[in-house]
């Protein structure tokens, strides 16, 4: 029998090692992982490379995990949501790759479709382009991007089932279905645990083989609620 | 985090409500309009009463409708500016590849964003206010203002200090090269074409001279020859 369901997270997170690159879901903290980030804080890796749309908000999760100085680098489209990541980064105390949005979806996208990198216009004449292959295609310049993977991508989901079949509620999909094919190890903590074939084939968002573990977070309201 | 035009109120907010009541008016029936943090976020409200206007987030949602009352606020639908939304019928809801392929990939008729300078070349700078910038955050101002068919600019027309946010040439650090076409601020809409700054309309009470007193770059009126 395929068992994905483990009992906590301080379960599924044991095996994370120093110097991983972990994905995070969530834009905002809508589809944002905090019990997993939670039980990443206690299990106690660090190095850490964070890839995630933004830093975190407030003291809690990805900003706590920063103020621990577990993460080495973070790689981020838009990090100027928490004081923390601002206050480390000009301290000098933690490193920053500033990531178009929709290129750091398609970076992960690559990297889980077995992708080598793609060439965008997005970026195309701005210091974000610095260093990187340029090329004119049909007349216009275009970035040449690389894929970027994941250890451990730690996502969200509405629901799941034991083989790890996954669904999104409201805007929470954004990042996660994406990240969950990205990382050589997805985690999902899901708000509801569901028997197999409760979730119709139709509606299942992430397919149960870009997941390896899930853990039940049943909980009210994304938190913190609307904090910014 | 709360849009910043949102917070204001009195004058200020009744300034920018005007600003973007301008750029909604200009919004025809059918287009799919992607709307940035600030001043173009308040547009969608202002959409004229009957005209269907698919307004997209960037985190997932295509047919956005108005702001929800307390009561009534999904804490799982929100907005790029992080602000509970509600969803109009017809409206679907998607992950950020399929959003950004559309961002990227020319669907979006329409980007309205806020910007720190335009130049008389439709160069934007909106994102980072220098090389070493403190904390930097591009969000997705690059993919929009590349990707989108047709960017807008809606901002003030000066900064706080009174120096012109339209200029020659961009002094901070371009989010995109070339790609702004028109741009509405609290003085008038001006169209950014071949030759350069055209001022199409005027705020009322506002002149021709007023406008060009208060830009750092040349100003044509519009469709007349030199």
């Amino acid at each position: 029998m395929i068992e994905k369901r483990v009992a906590t997270a301080a379960e599924a997170l044991a095996d994370v090692k120093n110097g991983s690159t972990v994905l995070v879901g969530g834009f905002g903290q809508i589809g944002h992982p905090m019990a997993l980030i939670d039980g990443l804080i206690e299990q106690g890796a660090k190095d850490l490379v964070v890839v995630c749309n933004n830093a975190g908000v407030g003291r809690s999760g990805l900003p706590r995990l920063m103020y621990l100085g577990r993460v080495r680098k973070i790689v981020c489209s838009y990090p100027r949501t928490a004081a923390v990541f601002s206050e480390l980064y000009a301290a000098g105390k933690l490193e920053l790759e500033i990531v178009p949005q929709g290129t750091l979806v398609e970076r992960i996208r690559a990297a889980g479709a077995g992708i080598g990198g793609f060439f965008t216009r997005t970026g195309a004449g701005t210091l974000l382009a610095g260093g990187k292959e340029t090329r004119e295609i049909d007349g216009l310049p275009y970035v040449f991007e690389k894929p970027l993977k994941g250890d451990v991508a730690l996502v969200e989901a509405w629901e799941a089932d034991r083989w790890g079949n996954l669904t999104y509620r409201g805007s929470g999909a954004n990042f996660n279905p994406v990240m969950a094919t990205g990382a050589v190890v997805t985690i999902a903590q899901a708000q509801r645990v569901v028997e197999l074939g409760d979730i119709a084939p139709e509606r299942v968002t992430t397919p149960s083989i870009f997941v390896n573990r899930v853990v039940a977070v049943p909980y009210e309201y994304p938190y913190p609620a609307i904090e910014y | 985090m709360r849009a910043a035009a949102e917070r204001m109120v009195g004058p200020e907010l009744e300034n920018r409500r005007a600003i973007a009541a301008s750029v909604a008016r200009d919004i025809p029936e059918g287009w799919h309009v992607n709307l940035g943090i600030g001043i173009p976020t308040l547009v969608s409200d202002l959409v004229p009463e009957g005209r269907e206007v698919l307004i997209q987030s960037e985190n997932g949602i295509l047919g956005m409708g108005p702001a929800p009352d307390d009561e009534n606020a999904d804490p799982w639908l929100i907005n790029a500016g992080k602000q509970t939304v509600t969803l109009l019928k017809g409206a679907s809801l998607f992950d950020h590849a399929t959003s950004f392929a559309m961002i990227r990939g020319g669907h979006i008729d329409l980007c309205v964003l806020g910007a720190l300078e335009v130049a008389e070349n439709g160069d934007l700078a909106n994102w980072s206010t220098s090389a070493n910038d403190t904390a930097p955050a591009v969000g997705g101002a690059m993919d929009l203002a590349t990707g989108a068919k047709r960017i807008w600019v809606a901002m003030d027309h000066t900064t706080k200090q009174g120096k012109s946010k339209l200029v020659s040439a961009c002094a901070y650090p371009l989010t995109a090269a070339g790609v702004v076409k028109r741009v509405y601020t609290n003085l008038g809409v001006i169209e950014v074409t071949a030759r350069g700054f055209e001022l199409r309309d005027t705020a009322p009470g506002v002149t021709f001279e007023n406008v060009q007193a208060h830009t750092d770059a040349r100003l044509y009126r519009f469709g007349v020859a030199d």
